[in-house]
């Protein structure tokens, strides 16, 4: 007998795991299940320990202190031989693992995997998803710059909404009053021990029940599940006219997690690692916080629900959404798997994923923000400032200083919060813009207090030239008349010949 | 002839004694789960008492008077982004301990003191001087001078510290990260009977009921 073969067995004699290896790798799965399609939920785990893995690594050098963690960090990106490729592979490893666990969940539900008997599995699965989500927060936490400061400076916002217990929470999320070196030693503790020991027990329990369970098979159309004849159907599936999960169905796995692997360490050396940005410095007002990718949805959201919608929606909407996940498999444990018999559920995750598409993509250039810096550094095209009045270029001084420019784009650049202004003279007459300058109104704040008579008149003047050459500003039908000192024609008032012409 | 029971079979007896020895293992393996729950339940308290550690405070512990400075500093009529140290910190806070806010001085000789952080969400203002305006970055709220809502997501104007002057040095009372949890209520809309103080010209428009303070925005 060859010496491996002799250790072999003397470590196998002593350990014995050969057995229910060999029964976990070699148990029979329904045919059709060896597909690409059930490959996400192996990347997700594969993708796991990649984060676990480089997570250590950086443990090595990276150090929780409010006053260290960003030069440690900048140290990793710039000093420290290869650091800046361990921190890229775990930032980009965090945002394809959030991506694979979404698409996994979306997949299980549209196969209806989540029905009897694997209800237990689909609970702790989302359990699971709300760790990931809870990773890729900590995570941005602990890459300590300024949106990361910020962030949590949301994240107490959002907590000190809560009804009566909202002060003690957010003393509790930050460790003391405000937001400090202890904040981000817990929030370490969080990423490194609590979250992901817990997602870890999580993923072996949910495997395990997949094993016991056996994996969802191919959902048919007419294949309906009932609680008393599913387990006898399924093993038969399983047992005449199965295959063995290893190799029949696990090479399709190897295959992906492989190519997903592959694409993190694509991403991290071709892209690099995500900041830091600015030091963490609340004294920095100049600064745009923004949350990572896959929280940008929320932060539109946030920014377009209504005042009166803000606080209910903030803490009631995510409870409605765990609830019902959590309950879905309890309400629709049985019945039609097939997504071509379940259009309702089919729907959802269209809708879900549109909206969440665009959401994220508002996020991605937020026209709900001033552009802060849009006053002074986005000149005025040229074109408007030609055959004007020395009056009206006063005007574009003051529409330039007062900051109009933040929110109101001309010539395609400046802020989206408020419209563009280039044919603002087609839609308001004179008298209204000067009604919409000094009062305000659709979310436009009053300038009648920042703004003199005289840069008012200069600034009126200015955007009422604001209107393309073939088409004529807005005029105010009445004040025309009487300035002719005449009485409307009987045709005028026939037409209806409102206050202002309008066109858009 | 006496009435005397058979002499137990040495298996049955054996068998019955097993059965007790058995209960009474069981009953011991009980007083251990026992022990051991006690023991859990008396380490957990201190554990806890830990873990609430900092919400177990009085509520003005986590203030303190803090000195922004002479209030020369402040020129009449202008806000001014001024910095202070947060009067509770430690060595290994760095950069965070050094905490924002603007003073308002405002009619001249009186001053008002803002938190940086919006009232939305916490996102820092920045201060406009000329449009007379706080703009918030992040969800895009805008504040007048006054820090009364102008516009965007907030439901209230700026968070205030609370001020005093004393020999002459502006202080105000901070240590806390402003929050509607810890700052007044969310409401647009100021008291009953106190007057507004947004710009004259926006008082005119749809009144709070009750007061002559603006709801728009």
């Amino acid at each position: 007998m060859p010496w491996y073969k002799r250790t072999y067995d003397w470590l196998e004699r002593r350990v014995q795991l050969e057995a229910p290896i060999k029964e976990a790798a070699l148990h029979n799965v329904p045919k059709n299940t060896a597909s690409w399609w059930y490959v996400f939920g192996s990347a997700s785990l594969t993708l796991l320990i990649l984060q676990i893995v480089t997570g250590i690594l950086l443990a090595l050098v990276y150090s929780p202190s409010a006053g260290q963690a960003w030069n440690i960090l900048q140290s990793l990106n710039h000093d420290i031989p290869l650091g800046w490729f361990l921190r890229a592979m775990h930032g980009w490893g965090s945002n394809f693992m959030v991506a694979v666990v979404l698409i996994h969940m979306a997949q299980v539900f549209l196969f209806g995997a989540y029905k009897f008997p694997r209800e237990l599995t689909w609970v702790l699965g989302v359990c699971m998803l709300l760790m990931t989500l809870g990773m890729a927060f900590t995570g941005q936490v602990l890459r300590f710059d300024q949106d990361a400061y910020w962030g949590l400076g949301i994240g107490a916002s959002i907590a000190g909404r809560v009804p009566y217990l909202g002060g003690a929470i957010v003393h509790l999320m930050l460790g003391g009053p405000i937001i400090n070196g202890s904040t981000l030693s817990r929030f370490f503790a969080l990423h490194v021990f609590i979250i992901p020991g817990t997602l870890l027990a999580f993923t072996g329990l949910h495997v395990w029940m997949v094993l016991k369970l056996g994996i969802n098979e191919w959902p048919m159309p007419g294949r309906v599940v009932r609680r008393e004849t599913y387990a006898q159907e399924y093993t038969e599936l399983a047992h005449k006219h199965g295959i063995p999960f290893v190799p029949g169905a696990v090479w399709k796995d190897l295959f992906f997690s492989a190519a997903v692997l592959l694409a993190v360490a694509f991403c991290a050396a071709v892209f690099g690692p995500f900041g830091p940005k600015g030091i963490p410095d609340p004294t920095i007002v100049a600064t745009v916080p923004k949350p990572d990718f896959f929280f940008l949805w929320m932060y539109t959201v946030l920014s377009y629900l209504p005042p009166w919608m803000e606080t209910p929606m903030i803490l009631i909407a995510p409870v409605v959404g765990i609830t019902f996940l959590i309950g879905l498999p309890f309400v629709a444990g049985v019945g039609e798997k097939s997504w071509w018999r379940r259009p309702v559920g089919v729907f959802s995750v269209m809708f879900l994923a549109i909206c969440w598409a665009g959401f994220t993509r508002l996020g991605t250039y937020t026209p709900w923000s001033p552009h802060m810096d849009a006053w002074s550094g986005d000149a005025v095209p040229v074109t408007y400032l030609e055959h004007r009045t020395p009056l009206e270029r006063q005007g574009v001084n003051v529409f330039q200083q007062k900051q109009c420019r933040n929110c109101h784009a001309i010539g395609g650049v400046g802020g989206q919060r408020g419209p563009a202004l280039d044919t603002v003279a087609t839609r308001l007459t004179e008298d209204q813009l000067v009604r919409q300058v000094l009062l305000g109104g659709g979310n436009m704040p009053a300038y009648g207090s920042a703004l003199s008579p005289a840069e008012t008149t200069a600034l009126v003047k200015f955007l009422d030239t604001l209107h393309p050459s073939h088409e004529p500003t807005a005029i105010d039908a009445s004040r025309q008349m009487v300035e002719q000192n005449a009485i409307p024609s009987p045709s005028t008032a026939q037409q209806g010949g409102g206050q202002a012409t309008l066109r858009h | 002839m006496d009435e005397k029971l058979p002499d137990p079979v040495p298996e049955i007896e054996e068998q019955r004694l097993e059965k007790e020895r058995v209960s009474r293992r069981a009953f011991m393996m009980a007083v251990g789960v026992a022990l051991n729950a006690a023991v859990a339940a008396a380490i957990s308290v201190p554990v806890v008492a830990y873990l609430l550690g900092p919400v177990m405070r009085r509520k003005d512990e986590y203030l303190a008077w803090v000195d922004l400075g002479d209030i020369g500093r402040f020129p009449p009529g202008e806000t001014t982004l001024v910095n202070f140290r947060s009067p509770f910190t430690t060595a290994w806070d760095g950069d965070t301990a050094n905490l924002p806010a603007y003073v308002r001085s405002f009619p001249p000789g009186q001053f008002t003191v803002f938190a940086v952080n919006c009232a939305h969400l916490g996102c820092p203002v920045r201060w406009f001087p000329e449009s007379q305006l706080f703009m918030c970055p992040c969800h895009g709220g805008a504040y007048y001078a006054d820090g009364s809502r102008a516009s965007g997501p907030p439901e209230r104007g700026l968070f205030t510290y609370e001020i005093r002057i004393q020999n002459g040095r502006l202080l105000i009372d901070a240590g806390q990260m402003p929050t509607l949890s810890n700052r007044a209520s969310a409401s647009p809309c100021p008291p009953t009977g106190q007057a507004s103080t947004a710009p004259a010209l926006v008082t005119r428009i749809e009144p709070c009921p009750g007061t002559n303070a603006p709801t728009i925005g």
